[in-house]
């Protein structure tokens, strides 16, 4: 296992210089603070992403859950709608954006947690029927931003695109630091937390007989899974698969239980598959596609093939 | 000594333990018995806390199970559902280790690795601690999570139908383990069981539940009778003596 981490490591500090060298014509400072910034990014993306899908599917003992289900990114994209909505986006796209950017991911965050406080109580801790709420949910936010971008002036509605589309070649880089610590944070919680989240492998019953207070560490899991992905996709947009994608990965590369190496090994594969990605996006396709697209259709490509794997081994 | 007094589970509208009165006695192997949807289950689970919504008391060793925090719980008192997978690799050793977790939050010392090794040597799978739990049987890994809990080193053991799935052979083998771990180390362990002959065998105390109610308890003598059993699964039951026991004889 340590062999695999390490050789991991070692690829990804390769992809790292080779992204960073790779035609540059002599226009090192350029590059580097353009490509350094990126690769910040994905290193982020990668952590919050691997984080926060490992932990959603041991909480739930289900290999096919993301982070996505819970509705969050389609909350930040509600939030940003009503705030363009009735405050106005000449009004705040002139404020301090880095103050706008943190409300709206502690927003997130808190309505999130509100919801999942709503749907989770303690009678019977239903963690199935709060991920079926958020599905719900998730869809019901996503009406409302269409509904009301629909009645926004269509001006508005231009700058309101222009916040929305975060993605890996529009990374918000402004609030890159922010979004460092937020994330910094959220996964140190995790890692703090992983005697328990090996534990949960076994099962909430199985948790709870071995003195866990369940729906404690549940809803602390939920609340960091909240604040990994709204920052995350805050950050360069939704990026529901690659969670997935990595997590399956990890588990084929490295088959253990014990979420520390989990995290690391995660993190590396995922931070892999990004650099990797964004280099055939930016050298090979000369721009023409972009890693968002790459991860969304591999990934569901991906799924759909594990399904229908799985079924028949079923 | 496990006490519970009036207690109520319902399931919705539907009541599934109805005033519940009831002394475990210590140190002895009890078995919960009685035909499906009894409530046998839900007692075991409200009684191991992995079930919380309930009126009325329980108290362990005279305290209610509430105010107990979980961690000083989990040391006192291991329960095991009836049915596990886990979808990720584990061994033998790790998945018995898990047993260590109350104790040292995952960081394994040296007195905890003599205590998992004894364990799995107990219930006679030490040339599989390395094997993953995948390639076991089913009574191997019957034996397994039987192992974990006795890493957890508790007073109390709730096993909620171990027997399920197992042969003749082996549900002999577990039943007679746990008999030991009553007789020579002074457990108490709850057991459901279905098949009463079991019961009959091994126990030393019989809770005979029907209806979500206890039907009666008391030593396995007072319990294992015709007149009883017949009601309690509405069919005439005889009993045939067999070396100092019964065998309980369903005939329709």
């Amino acid at each position: 296992m340590k062999v695999k981490v390490g050789s991991l490591f070692l690829l990804s500090l390769c992809a790292v210089i080779a992204y960073l060298t790779y035609n540059t014509y002599g226009n090192w400072s350029f590059a580097f603070a353009l490509r350094g910034r990126r690769l910040l990014a994905f290193g982020l993306v990668a952590i919050a992403s691997s984080f926060s899908t490992f932990t959603l599917q041991t909480m739930t003992q289900n290999r096919y859950l993301t982070p996505g289900i819970l509705g969050l990114d389609q909350l930040y994209v509600l939030i940003q709608t009503v705030s363009f909505f009735f405050v106005g986006g000449i009004q705040l796209l002139s404020q301090e954006t880095t103050t706008m950017f943190l409300l709206s991911i502690l927003a997130t965050a808190l309505l999130g947690s509100l919801l999942i406080g709503f749907f989770y109580q303690n009678k019977g801790h239903h963690l199935f029927l709060l991920l079926m709420a958020g599905m719900i949910c998730g869809t019901m936010f996503s009406s409302y931003s269409t509904f009301l971008q629909v009645l926004m002036d269509p001006n508005e509605y231009d700058m309101l695109q222009g916040r929305l589309f975060a993605s890996f070649n529009h990374i918000h880089t402004q609030h890159l630091l922010w979004a460092a610590g937020i994330i910094l944070l959220g996964s140190l919680c995790l890692v703090f937390l992983i005697p328990e989240l090996n534990v949960l492998h076994l099962g909430s019953r199985q948790s709870v007989s071995l003195g866990i207070p369940v729906p404690f560490v549940h809803r602390l899991l939920l609340f960091l899974i909240a604040l990994l992905t709204g920052t995350a996709s805050a950050l360069v947009g939704p990026t529901v698969f690659l969670g997935f994608v990595v997590v399956t990965i990890t588990y084929q590369v490295i088959p253990t239980f014990r979420h520390g190496w989990l995290f690391l090994g995660g993190t590396l594969i995922a931070f892999l598959l990004l650099v990797f990605g964004q280099f055939f996006v930016e050298q090979v396709f000369g721009w023409t596609i972009t890693v968002n697209t790459v991860i969304q259709f591999l990934g569901g490509l991906f799924f759909i093939s594990k399904l229908i794997l799985e079924r028949k081994k079923g | 000594m496990i006490e519970t007094v009036n207690l109520h589970q319902s399931y919705g509208k539907t009541p599934i333990i109805k005033a519940c009165d009831l002394t475990l006695p210590e140190g002895q192997l009890i078995a919960l018995i009685g035909p499906n949807g009894a409530g046998k289950s839900t007692l075991l689970s409200l009684l191991s806390r992995v079930l919380n919504e309930r009126t009325g008391a329980i108290y362990l060793d005279g305290r209610e199970l509430k105010q107990w925090s979980g961690k000083e719980l989990a040391r006192k008192l291991a329960y095991l559902q009836q049915s596990n997978q886990y979808g990720v690799h584990l061994t033998v050793e790790e998945l018995v280790a898990f047993g260590r977790y109350p104790y040292n939050r995952g960081r394994q010392t040296v007195a905890d690795e003599q205590i998992i090794a004894s364990a799995i040597h107990k219930v006679g799978l030490a040339d599989f601690k390395e094997r993953s739990i995948h390639a076991l049987s089913g009574g191997q890994l019957q034996r397994v999570y039987l192992a974990m809990v006795l890493a957890q080193e508790t007073d109390y053991i709730l096993l909620d139908e171990p027997l399920n799935n197992l042969d003749l052979k082996h549900a002999t083998q577990l039943m007679n383990h746990l008999t030991e771990l009553v007789q020579s180390e002074k457990k108490t362990v709850v057991i459901v069981l279905h098949d009463i002959n079991y019961a009959a065998r091994y126990a030393d105390y019989i809770v005979a539940m029907k209806d979500g109610q206890v039907l009666r308890a008391g030593s396995t003598k007072e319990i294992i009778q015709e007149s009883l059993l017949s009601e309690l699964y509405e069919l005439p039951i005889k009993l045939v003596p067999v070396e100092g026991s019964y065998f309980c004889y369903p005939f329709t």
